[in-house]
């Protein structure tokens, strides 16, 4: 008796291993590839194509030339830095007390981190105004005392922190939840004080998620317009950023500049793209499964909120299932 | 180093993990902290080693009150019950960490984390991370780690409870040689009696956050000091009956307990260990109990055999060794006799 005969209840047909016919394949391939393209790929090097049309010359020129073009890449470079080191502190410090403390709010905090994501950055830019604007309720104050915020480099730092404030919080929540704080108790057992239990212990840890944070913050920032159009009044060569001035240029008819201008900031952004996919394949090579599974949690719950399906992934990485894997021997050298 | 708890309560939130807790661990001992889940002494161990702040009492290190000081400062190695290793370092930097944050030299460094690889027979590994290792190499780097810094006491919570029996066997062993080898003061955490017994020199039985009983393995398992510890070291039956003038009552025996010479008819339960009961085919002329053979499972170092008594209706669990199971040559079914060779009787009141 043959071992597949044994048992009885077998249905007569015998399945073959699930095979999606080659149709159903290609047909798929070429949906995904045909959408991309068009909404993705041929935008993006159309961008680049009208801003080389004109020639090297004349798209170096566009750039150099206008100093209000100057400016406004000088000011994104300036705004974007401040704001992603803002979102590192307050990213750790929102990841630090709501994954190691249980506190009344705990819950309402956690979900307020996600609140900048949910509201337009039109009508983030209008809170600030109704606040910090000559009408709003500091207004007077701080006319008087001669500090100006809004239509001014404070304001446009302060609606970008805004509204890239969940970056490297959201990064960091799950994955310093399912890290845990064994490890960071063990070093304070072995004699390391708070300072060095941070920098050798919780800070290799969550390294990854930080730094997966911080790219999404930065292209967020570089990239923001709303908000920043409401607080900066637009001022040419004073309050415009990158994406002001592609809008402004744009405006104006000066459509090599205006592309000359976009096709930068869609350098950055690619830029952008490229250290993220070496950060994730770097971060695939270490040996924790346990920090790259929630590296990706994080990453995806991020994306699901983006996207607005608001779930709250329930996945944890099972901390005791570690196995011994060859495939995961670390290959840069200590 | 010696080790005095006094009166240390702990509370979270409503929750009383600990209530007047004092024990007393000698230098150089090696003690079990034994309970059920939720019994404190995980708590209790967090307080020793400085990991959490009783609310009330102290912890003597020594002479010296060391209540407030920080896990730190206190010099105490600490093993986890997961381990905690850091993941992100091999083998030889966890080793070392200890070391490192206590800003030892180099060359000390190499030369103890050698010395301590050599001790855990984990030579050639060091270069490995902790997700390479398997469960019992992680413990043993864990208390590698604990021991680099020469701690004055060494603390284990539930050090060998993820493990799988037989690995769990052997590092008992070890740690029982290391012990012996070191005469670092130990504390262990765990819920389970044959491992407490096997290992330490002196087992505290927990329950609810209280010390119900404190002594030697054996004073501990031959003279339970109330019904709970009675019923948690190994299995027991257990049978109503009653306590009057410093006799008991059970079935058709009369048994002496002097710990109950009050007048008054107080409800108690009677104790009997399954290897204290011996079983023989003919009433022999003493008090014994008439029971019928249910079940016999004769596999392993002693036969099991379950009764159920005739005039009680009680199940009455028996351990018998192999040779005397086979010189009885019992079948189910079969009418035998019951003789208890030992009983404890305690008082219903102080029962759980």
């Amino acid at each position: 008796m043959k071992p597949e005969s044994i048992r009885p209840a077998a249905p007569a047909r015998v399945h073959r291993r699930p095979e999606d016919p080659w149709f159903v394949k290609w047909t798929l391939i070429l949906l995904a590839v045909t959408v991309m393209g068009l909404l993705v790929i041929v935008p993006v090097a159309n961008v680049f194509y009208h801003a080389l049309a004109g020639g090297l010359d004349t798209y170096w020129r566009s750039l150099v030339a206008d100093s209000d073009t100057r400016h406004s890449i000088f000011l994104t470079l300036t705004v974007a830095p401040i704001a992603v080191a803002a979102n590192v502190v307050f990213g750790v410090a929102a990841a630090w007390a709501i994954a190691r403390f249980r506190f009344p709010g705990r819950t309402i905090l956690k979900a307020l981190t996600d609140l900048p994501f949910s509201i337009s950055p039109v009508v983030v830019g209008l809170m600030f105004i109704l606040i910090f604007g000559l009408q709003g309720t500091l207004g007077p104050w701080l006319r008087d005392h001669g500090i100006k915020i809004v239509f001014a480099l404070p304001g446009l730092i302060l609606v970008t922190c805004f509204v890239t404030l969940p970056f490297v919080a959201r990064e960091l929540i799950p994955l310093m939840e399912a890290v845990g704080a064994d490890e960071e108790i063990a070093a304070l057992s072995l004699g390391a004080n708070g300072w060095q239990m941070f920098w050798r212990i919780t800070l290799p840890n969550i390294k990854w998620g930080m730094l997966y944070g911080v790219i999404l913050c930065n292209a967020r920032a570089m990239g923001e317009f709303g908000a920043v159009y409401v607080v900066s009044g637009h001022i040419a060569g004073q309050t415009d950023t990158m994406p002001l001035r592609v809008e402004k240029l744009f405006q104006e008819y000066n459509l090599s500049g205006s592309f000359a201008v976009a096709s930068v900031l869609t350098l950055l952004a690619l830029v952008t793209l490229v250290v993220k996919l070496c950060l994730e394949r770097q971060s695939r090579r270490q040996p924790e499964e346990a920090t790259e599974s929630a590296t990706l949690v994080g990453a995806f719950s991020l994306l699901n909120d983006r996207a607005g399906f608001g779930s709250r992934s329930g996945f944890q990485p099972d901390r005791t299932d570690w196995e011994i894997c060859p495939t995961t021997l670390p290959n840069q050298a200590r | 180093m010696s080790i005095t708890v006094k009166h240390v309560s702990k509370r979270f939130g409503t929750y009383r993990a600990l209530d007047n807790v004092s024990v007393e661990i000698p230098s150089g001992s090696l003690l079990a902290l034994l309970g059920p889940s939720g019994s404190g002494k995980t708590t209790l161990l967090r307080i020793i080693a400085g990991l959490e702040e009783p609310d009330e009492g102290t912890i003597h290190y020594q002479d010296e009150d060391a209540t407030r000081r920080s896990a730190r400062d206190r010099n105490v190695g600490f093993v986890f019950q997961h381990y905690a290793l850091f993941r992100h370092m091999t083998v030889f930097e966890n080793i070392a960490f200890g070391l490192r944050v206590r800003r030892w030299t180099r060359a000390n460094v190499n030369e103890r984390v050698a010395e301590l690889l050599n001790l855990i027979q984990l030579g050639g590994l060091e270069k490995r991370y902790p997700s390479q290792l398997s469960g019992g190499q992680r413990q043993r780097v864990a208390l590698a780690r604990a021991l680099a810094p020469q701690p004055k006491v060494l603390l284990l919570d539930e050090p060998f409870g993820a493990l799988d029996a037989k690995v769990r066997q052997e590092l008992r062993h070890w740690l029982r040689r290391l012990h012996g080898d070191l005469h670092v003061t130990s504390i262990f955490v765990t819920h389970d009696q044959d491992e407490a017994f096997e290992v330490a020199d002196k087992v505290v039985v927990m329950q609810a956050g209280r010390v119900e009983q404190a002594g030697a393995p054996m004073e501990v398992f031959e003279h339970p000091a109330n019904a709970f510890v009675m019923r948690f070291l190994g299995n027991v039956n257990a049978f109503a009956a009653r306590v009057q003038r410093g006799r008991a009552f059970w079935a058709n025996m009369e048994l002496a307990c002097p710990d109950y010479p009050q007048d008054h008819v107080r409800p108690a339960t009677v104790f009997i260990r399954p290897h204290e009961l011996e079983i023989s085919h003919s009433p022999n002329g003493v008090p014994s109990l008439e029971a019928r053979v249910v079940h016999i499972s004769p596999a392993g170092s002693v036969a099991k055999v379950q009764l159920l008594t005739t005039n009680l209706g009680d199940v009455l669990n028996v351990d018998l060794s192999p040779s005397t199971y086979s010189d009885l040559d019992l079948k189910t079914g079969d009418m035998v006799y019951v003789f208890p060779r030992k009983v404890r009787v305690f008082a219903s009141d102080y029962s759980i």
